[in-house]
């Protein structure tokens, strides 16, 4: 059995579907496959994964008909404070505080849950006529050829397009199956993701404490409850993750203050092995590459999603260009302007939150000084911070349409 | 793969290369694919514009018959027929004519390529809705005659869209000396400074061929995003019109 589509998105996490719903929504017709079934995911309770969403990715998913679904789960970010903390020796000389009053465009960011997100993404995707959605179905082969691509699932269904866009993660099969090496690191660390109820209101306050071993971000989540990624040398992370629930918040306490009052779990704890993984190239005759599949980051900052979402409003706005003018979507001339968009900003990205992470993952008494001194300037110049906020808005650099929030 | 009629095999093979270094975007033609997203902007800008079609449907040119004069590889023919339009593909050079064939064949397009010209066409009454005469005007020896011919290939109402090179010290720097000697986009002597054609003077010659110039707009390469883009302003290079055969 064969089908025809114009897209064939291979990934059903937040970037796969989220291109779907853009092409769909211009007139493209996609299919997502996704090799999970999507119920469990949706329906189940909190399971640790929350996104720090950056404004632009908010005003694309307004443009895609998914905010609306989901902007009332999700907790504005008022101030992101970072500090160079050791543990018990409180707050370091320099810090820095960035607040939404310094920017016109509102809150800095919104910290969401996974599962909230994802049940917006496939309610939208039912709705959306020209998108079709296979949880449950894993792609096995892929061909390309002058004309067209196809896929051939495990059922043994063959799915024909233009353009195969390879959305499924750092383990990319799309990217293997296509020949495209992945260079990369482990950092041998490992996040601890867990949701905290806290006594205290945290007023919308990300923090963000470069602990020696390893940073330990603080999210705010709708109530008096936070989302926090807390990173440890692998060693250090085994043996915490190993730890009761009591033991686990004792070792937790001197790390997280008492800035919000007495701490508890709010959920199950999650470990995650941190990693670089960037894919050589992000295109490939009638394929191109979006988010994990093709730069995998540290997340700190929360900007994995983020940047996912810019590499999918860029080449939806490539494709649906091509298409509009009768270009042939999967033709290599349209694929390389995807390409030359996202390359250089996709992975200064990465190499500069991996750079920072190997900076503050730091008890060198020399580079200690060198980051303070860094973090005072950056404090100290109202341009440079804005360009911060700015950036970590994601507001600035050669904006794609759909991070504007209209639609194509 | 079948090329109309009988073709020797060895022939289809050569045309099915020629095909592929028409379409690679780094080969030999890669000043024409630099340029294609920018002419095509236009071309569908105004066809839309002229025949009140909405470029976000599919297939919004259908009902329209058009006709691509040099259509060398079908740069411009597939994505015409792509969307929607019955396209006529006119090439004076013959073996243009199967190679745009077999490429046309493998992307399942139907467009009917002919080795013929625009007086040829025009003699045996042929008509269409639009005529594309993209970067051929600069290489005819009579250009009135020449747009005298596609003046009768039109329709009533008919658009033409027509571009080419300014005639000027700054397009013989850049399409000359930067194109064809520095860059080696072109082969050399590709063009003859000689032959360009300044706007006003395209203007004075549309207008005597009996048409309405509507619309004018620069091609303008910008060396940091390495792209081209339309200028309503910077004509001094390549530029491209639109006309409209009165009724």
């Amino acid at each position: 059995m064969s089908d025809a589509t114009d897209i064939l998105i291979v990934g059903g996490g937040l970037n796969g579907p989220a291109l779907g719903l853009a092409l769909a929504q211009a007139g493209l017709r996609a299919t997502v496959i996704d090799n999970r079934p999507d119920l469990a995911r949706a329906e189940a309770g909190f399971d640790g994964r929350a996104y720090a969403l950056a404004q632009a990715s908010r005003r694309l998913l307004t443009a895609i008909g998914v905010w609306p679904a989901v902007g009332h789960l999700a907790q504005p970010i008022r101030r992101i404070v970072a500090s160079d903390g050791r543990p018990a020796e409180g707050a370091a000389p320099f810090f820095l505080d960035f607040s939404s009053d310094e920017i016109e465009e509102g809150p800095m960011g919104w910290i969401l849950e996974d599962r909230h997100l994802f049940a917006a993404f496939r309610d939208r995707m039912a709705a959306v006529p020209g998108l079709t959605h296979l949880p449950g179905e894993t792609v096995v082969a892929q061909q390309t050829g002058p004309a067209g691509a196809s896929v051939t699932l495990a059922s043994g269904r063959v799915l024909t397009g233009r353009v195969i866009v390879g959305a499924d993660g750092r383990g990319s099969g799309t990217a293997t199956r296509a020949g495209i090496r992945r260079q990369g690191w482990t950092y041998g660390q490992t996040a601890l993701v867990a949701a905290i109820a806290h006594d205290r209101p945290h007023d919308g306050v990300a923090h963000q404490l470069f602990l020696p071993s390893g940073p330990l971000a603080i999210l705010p989540l709708p109530g008096n409850v936070s989302s926090i990624v807390w990173s440890e040398r692998d060693d250090t992370a085994r043996a915490i993750a190993a730890l009761d629930d009591d033991d686990f918040l004792t070792a937790l306490r001197p790390r997280f203050g008492d800035f919000l009052g007495a701490i508890r779990l709010a959920g199950d704890r999650f470990s995650y092995p941190l990693s670089l993984s960037l894919a050589e190239r992000y295109v490939a005759p009638r394929l191109a590459l979006v988010g994990d599949a093709a730069h995998g980051v540290h997340p700190l900052a929360g900007q994995g999603l983020n940047l996912g979402l810019r590499d999918v409003a860029a080449l939806a706005q490539v494709l649906v260009a091509a298409r509009r003018r009768g270009e042939d979507p999967g033709a290599p001339d349209v694929l390389d302007r995807y390409r030359t968009w996202r390359r250089g900003d996709a992975t200064l990205l990465a190499l500069g939150m991996d750079a920072m992470n190997r900076l503050f993952s730091n008890d060198n008494p020399i580079l200690r000084l060198g980051r303070d001194l860094g973090l005072a300037a950056v404090a100290a110049a109202p341009a440079l911070r804005r360009g911060f906020i700015r950036q970590a808005a994601g507001l600035s650099g050669d904006l794609p349409v759909l991070l504007t929030g209209r639609a194509l | 793969m079948s090329v109309q009629g009988t073709v020797d095999p060895a022939e289809v093979a050569k045309f099915e290369a020629m095909a592929a270094e028409w379409w690679n975007p780094h080969g030999k033609f890669k000043p024409l694919h630099m340029l294609n997203p920018c002419r095509l902007d236009y071309i569908t800008g105004q066809i839309a514009a002229e025949f009140g079609r909405d470029l976000t449907q599919p297939q919004p040119f259908q009902g329209i018959r058009l006709l691509d004069i040099g259509c060398g590889g079908g740069l411009l023919s597939e994505p015409m027929a792509r969307l929607g339009a019955q396209v006529v593909g006119a090439d004076a050079a013959a073996r243009n004519i199967p190679v745009a064939r077999v490429h046309a064949e493998q992307q399942a397009l139907q467009i009917d390529y002919r080795h013929t010209t625009a007086e040829a066409l025009a003699e045996a009454g042929e008509a269409f809705d639009v005529v594309l005469n993209m970067e051929v005007i600069e290489h005819v020896p009579d250009p009135l005659a020449y747009l005298t011919a596609c003046e009768r290939l039109l329709e009533p109402g008919g658009l033409m869209i027509c571009s080419t090179l300014n005639r000027n010290a700054k397009s013989w720097l850049m399409a000359i000396v930067g194109a064809e000697h520095v860059m080696r986009w072109l082969p050399k002597g590709t063009h003859d400074w000689k032959k360009f054609i300044t706007p006003d003077e395209l203007q004075n010659l549309l207008v005597k061929a009996g048409l309405d110039p509507v619309d004018r707009k620069g091609m303008v390469f910008n060396p940091l995003t390495w792209s081209w883009s339309l200028s309503s302003r910077d004509l001094s290079v390549n530029y491209v019109t639109a006309s409209i055969k009165r009724g």
